[in-house]
């Protein structure tokens, strides 16, 4: 605490109004919020309520629109191209969202032996989440290239292949192909911060079930998972929320394509309201979105409630 | 699953190596080489020449034999890439500045000032962290379009605090949080005003959480992607990302080297203040989920 060893200065009491103002906690407080507010409503809050009205329009580009109510839903509900994107954009979470919980869990509870470097170990671990997702993503487009790719290339000269893979040019391929790249990125984090959780668990828990002859498997079913379960219920609802929302690695890797089998309700969106420039009817596929992201956040709040009361804490 | 749950704690020692090796080692250096070699591959893809390239039959694909510069000449020569870097740079260090300024105050007067009603304002300002940039980057379109922000840096700049200050509040909450208040109240007998207090006290002690809630912003705005992609247009004022996608790709052609070379310098920055610092970025990632 060497900062302390510096006295503050006693200010000269002046007792304007103003000087006065800034003694009081709730008028700081409230000047202190300015900015952080002032850019929140403008770009944030705003810009969500304005989002659910232009679902409710037909704003084209460069075009004022008009209220036509939950036309847009209508005409969507009957596009089948949107409940491909829909059933897309689930798949791709909850295959993505599993694979990375179990590999994820299965590497912190690596990570979180006795390891020789294990800081470094740990920096490199992190990387992929580190890098920008489209720039890792065009090297996952040039490892599923249709001709060069290496994973073809490999599983030909093990003998396991005859032909080189279309990785993008079949629907299923693909699908599972922007799965993988979408694991490859979110592992990371999801290892990271469930191994932080595992470090809190007291060692003295694995003693005493060692002492009351706890098998392996049983010390991690009644010690190491319920212990780790609120910490589950957070990462898994960020990656569950960021992969529902996913655009970049889609983009980038296959554009929706082929004949829109990897369109994502994102992706959609995008190419509806940008490229295709019916901004009404991007806006209402991004609102088609936010129920399902409310579901995510309440299903792992009431989940967090439900296990801290039988843990017994607060709240 | 089944090697995983072995938690055997402090009697580590008595296993042997061959063992460990086959129930930790193997396993984590397989993970770690399926998560290294897309970088691995990357990295080739750069240096390695056309015609090494697409011959997979004369030359092994995993190794180069005359490895070029030719591709990250091509980059920095005859795109825009150099200018995309600028962008990239300006926007990245200007939403940080920005971001951290509003947050430090945010989250200072949320967790220290305790105003009236700073819970619930702490609350939203987090629940604004959850709403994702997919569903807003269409109205914030049309916003940036009226303010007349289309087409610059500008429309970044300040749309990108959006999604980092509300991280990074949350992230300085917790921090300020372990600081003992009574260093605060011996500082407000002594006569000390608030902002004293701040700038003399809380700040200097919370640096490791500013410094870690200034990377991720950094990092956060370096990847951004659909913000830049909707908001930009002309070529000489996109970021990296974005142009590396639209620009090195004309029609068909695919110029794989320079996309690669690309890929790899967009992401030496970042990764290079990422090892500087990743301690506090590991402890900040984790910190934040253990709150």
């Amino acid at each position: 605490m060497a900062v302390m060893a510096e006295p503050v200065v006693a200010p000269a009491r002046r007792s304007s109004l103003w000087s006065r103002a800034f003694e009081s906690r709730h008028f700081l407080g409230a000047m202190f919020m300015v900015p952080a507010i002032a850019i929140l409503i403008l770009f944030l809050a705003y810009p969500l309520a304005l989002g659910f009205w232009l679902g409710m329009t037909d704003t084209k580009i460069g075009g004022a629109g008009r209220y036509i109510g939950f036309q847009n839903f209508v005409s969507l509900s009957k596009d089948s191209v949107f409940w491909l994107s829909v059933f897309n954009t689930i798949f791709y979470t909850v295959a993505a969202s599993a694979v990375k919980f179990a590999i994820g869990l299965y590497l912190a509870l690596l990570l979180n032996e006795r390891l020789p470097f294990k800081s470094m170990v740990r920096a490199i671990v992190l990387l992929p989440f580190v890098v920008p997702t489209v720039l890792s993503a065009i090297a996952f487009w040039w490892i599923y290239d249709s001709q060069f790719s290496i994973i073809s290339w490999v599983l030909i000269k093990a003998g396991l292949i005859t032909r080189y893979i279309d990785f993008l040019g079949d629907p299923w391929n693909a699908r599972w192909s922007v799965v993988a790249a979408n694991i490859w990125r979110g592992v990371p984090f999801v290892a990271i911060t469930l191994l932080a959780g595992l470090q809190t668990i007291s060692p003295s828990l694995y003693e005493a079930a060692n002492l009351d002859g706890a098998t392996n498997m049983q010390r991690f079913r009644h010690i190491t998972l319920p212990m780790l379960s609120p910490i589950i219920a957070v990462v898994m609802t960020f990656s569950v929320l960021m992969t529902f929302t996913d655009f970049q690695l889609i983009y980038t890797i296959t554009r929706g394509g082929p004949i829109n089998s990897t369109h994502l309700m994102a992706t959609l969106s995008f190419q509806r309201a940008i490229t295709g420039g019916n901004l009404g009817e991007g806006a209402a596929i991004s609102n088609a979105m936010i129920p399902f992201l409310v579901a995510a956040i309440l299903l792992s709040f009431f989940g967090l409630q439900r296990s801290r009361w039988q843990q017994g804490g607060r709240d | 699953m089944s090697t995983a749950d072995d938690q055997s704690v402090g009697m580590d020692y008595l296993e042997s190596f061959p063992r460990k090796f086959l129930r930790v080692y193997l396993p984590l250096g397989l993970i770690i080489f399926f998560l290294l070699f897309p970088f691995y591959w990357m990295a080739i893809a750069t240096f390695k020449p056309d015609a090494e390239m697409y011959d997979y039959e004369k030359y092994n694909p995993f190794w180069i034999v005359h490895p070029t510069l030719e591709h990250i000449k091509k980059l920095f020569f005859d795109t825009d890439y150099p200018l995309w870097m600028w962008n990239t740079v300006i926007v990245s260090v200007s939403s940080t500045f920005i971001s951290l300024f509003a947050s430090v105050c945010a989250a200072y007067a949320i967790e220290r000032l305790r105003y009236k009603g700073s819970r619930y304002v702490g609350l939203a300002i987090f629940l604004g962290y959850l709403v994702p940039p997919s569903i807003l980057f269409i109205p914030l379109a049309a916003i940036v379009f009226q303010l007349g922000l289309f087409d610059g840096n500008l429309a970044l700049i300040l749309t990108y605090p959006t999604f980092l200050i509300p991280f990074c509040t949350w992230l300085l909450m917790g921090y300020f949080r372990t600081i003992p208040y009574e260093l605060e109240e011996c500082a407000l007998i002594d006569g000390a005003t608030r902002l004293q207090i701040l700038m003399k006290i809380t700040l200097p002690l919370s640096l490791p959480g500013v410094i870690s809630a200034g990377i991720f912003a950094f990092t956060l705005s370096w990847n951004e992607f659909i913000y830049a992609l909707t908001f930009i247009s002309s070529s000489e004022n996109k970021t990296i990302p974005v142009g590396a996608i639209t620009e090195l790709v004309n029609g068909d052609v695919y110029h794989w080297g320079a996309l690669m070379a690309a890929a790899l310098t967009g992401s030496v920055p970042v990764v290079i203040l990422y090892s500087f610092f990743v301690e506090y970025y590991v402890s900040a990632m984790t910190g934040a989920v253990k709150e």
